[in-house]
């Protein structure tokens, strides 16, 4: 089987400083990989560098496209890259409204990404977009408002259904619960749960949240000052940690 | 079905001082379809260890551990999760479930893994539930609220939701009354029946007797435990 993303020798420098270094890995159709470590520890720049939002100083970013197969994203060209961003890929940011046009409402703010890939018809584009609101838990009579009179979940669901109404097969997503409630936090990762497996997804979740990666990821890595100490099925990195890094990680988790 | 040869496991303790504790020296058994064997042994012998060595969620050092031909050691974790998907069952102690979500979709999650629909899914699931007598009313809550005895029994249903040719039961037996242990070990004895190959860690002797083909004695295996 050809891998969906095939990652090889990323590494990110910052003049002297390490952003990350020599990172290699595949991502098969269907998987969820996470990627751990402490603040600082590179898997933002990793998570960018992949995603087209940062050029690495090394390495290879090789996806399989539907056209035209396996591709270097690095070496694209600016406009291929972007038309990959709009319609296979997707980037579901930390704060939603990084990710929102907060100035236009939220059937607009789905609708948009339909339009960048050619919809026209008006009304298709305000069903679909309903019926994605609807998907994400969002009340039907909130499609007409701006997601600045939306809760910080809300705007979240709103981001995820933005990026997911264009049927992407790849989703970066960069710490997509932190800054919301516990509650809140659990209905997302069940919302999240249930469109991977719905549309057979891939995704690459960055988090510090270890209990997110359990619950979502197949596969985990783990990362420090920008190299990759250990990677493997997520249960087993977070049962079995092999490299000192990872237990100590995985043993400083505050027990509720 | 389950082959285990010549394996052995050691912790690494990194953050202690690098202490290095041998669990598993050297094991090797097999369990072939339609067999059930127990893991026996006192408390701290390894049996959980081995189990879950098995399952793929602990690493392990030396050896082979073979299932339907794949060799867990040596796998890819694709390969792995594609296994336990499809394969490899376990029910462990514990229930770790995504919070709010129903009691009823918990317990049908892997056969939607299985792409199986979700009415068929929920159906089988159902059938489950009320085998293990969890009351209807509490189908459409999350289990994270239930007692120890529930939990069990959720955990139990998800584990026999999809009719794994191999399966690893942690203690499944405890924490239940003796109308659902009789439950319980009927799903086994039917799982036996239709060619599962079963791992079991019973601390009940009778369940064991009633079940169990065959007994390993884990301590043998373990270092400093063995004489």
């Amino acid at each position: 089987m050809t891998p969906l993303l095939s990652v090889q020798g990323i590494t990110k420098r910052y003049g002297n400083h390490i952003g990350c270094a020599d990172v290699s890995f595949d991502l098969y159709p269907g998987e969820v990989m996470g990627i751990v470590g402490e603040s600082g520890s590179g898997k933002s720049t990793l998570l960018n560098c992949m995603a087209g939002h940062l050029t690495p100083d090394a390495g290879q970013v090789v996806f399989d496209t539907r056209t035209d197969g396996p591709r270097d994203t690095i070496t694209m060209s600016e406009p291929e890259r972007r038309m990959l961003g709009r319609t296979d890929w997707a980037f579901v940011h930390q704060h939603a409204r990084d990710g929102l046009r907060m100035g236009v409402s939220a059937g607009g703010n789905v609708g948009e990404r339909l339009m960048a890939v050619g919809a026209r018809h008006y009304g298709d584009i305000r069903e679909q977009a309903t019926d994605w609101l609807g998907r994400v838990e969002i009340d039907a009579s909130r499609v007409d408002d701006r997601p600045t009179t939306f809760s910080g979940g809300m705007q979240q669901r709103l981001q995820i259904a933005r990026n997911l109404v264009t049927g992407p097969r790849l989703v970066f997503m960069d710490e997509p619960t932190g800054g919301l409630d516990v509650s809140v936090q659990a209905r997302l990762l069940d919302l999240l749960r249930g469109l991977v497996r719905d549309m057979g997804l891939s995704a690459i979740i960055v988090t510090h949240d270890l209990a997110v990666v359990r619950l979502l990821a197949d596969r985990l890595m783990v990362m420090k000052d920008g190299h990759v100490v250990e990677a493997g099925l997520t249960d087993q990195v977070l049962d079995d940690p092999q490299h000192a890094y990872s237990q100590l990680l995985v043993s400083s988790v505050l027990q509720v | 079905m389950i082959e285990l040869r010549d394996v052995s496991k050691t912790f690494t303790l990194h953050n202690q001082g690098s202490a290095v504790i041998e669990v598993i020296n050297d094991v090797s058994f097999s369990v072939a379809a339609g067999e059930c064997v127990a893991l026996t042994g006192a408390s701290g012998a390894g049996k959980s260890t081995l189990m879950r060595m098995i399952y793929g969620n602990y690493l392990t050092q030396a050896g082979k551990i073979l299932i339907d031909g794949l060799d867990i050691v040596q796998a890819q974790p694709r390969e792995v999760i594609t296994l336990r998907r499809d394969v490899l069952g376990y029910v462990s102690q514990f229930l770790r479930v995504v919070p709010r979500v129903p009691t009823l979709d918990v317990v049908a999650e892997p056969l939607r893994a299985l792409g199986i629909p979700s009415d068929q899914a929920q159906g089988r699931a159902a059938a489950l539930l009320e085998q293990l007598n969890i009351p209807q009313r509490l189908w459409s809550l999350s289990p994270t609220t239930f007692s120890g005895g529930e939990q069990q029994r959720v955990n139990i249903a998800r584990g026999f939701a999809h009719n794994y040719p191999a399966m690893l039961l942690d203690e499944p037996t405890a924490s239940l009354d003796a109308a659902n242990r009789k439950v319980v070990l009927s799903l086994i004895e039917d799982a036996k029946a239709r060619g599962a190959a079963i791992i079991g860690i019973f601390h009940d002797e009778a369940a064991r007797d009633r079940v169990c083909d065959r007994e390993i004695d884990v301590g043998r295996y373990t270092p400093g435990i063995a004489a």
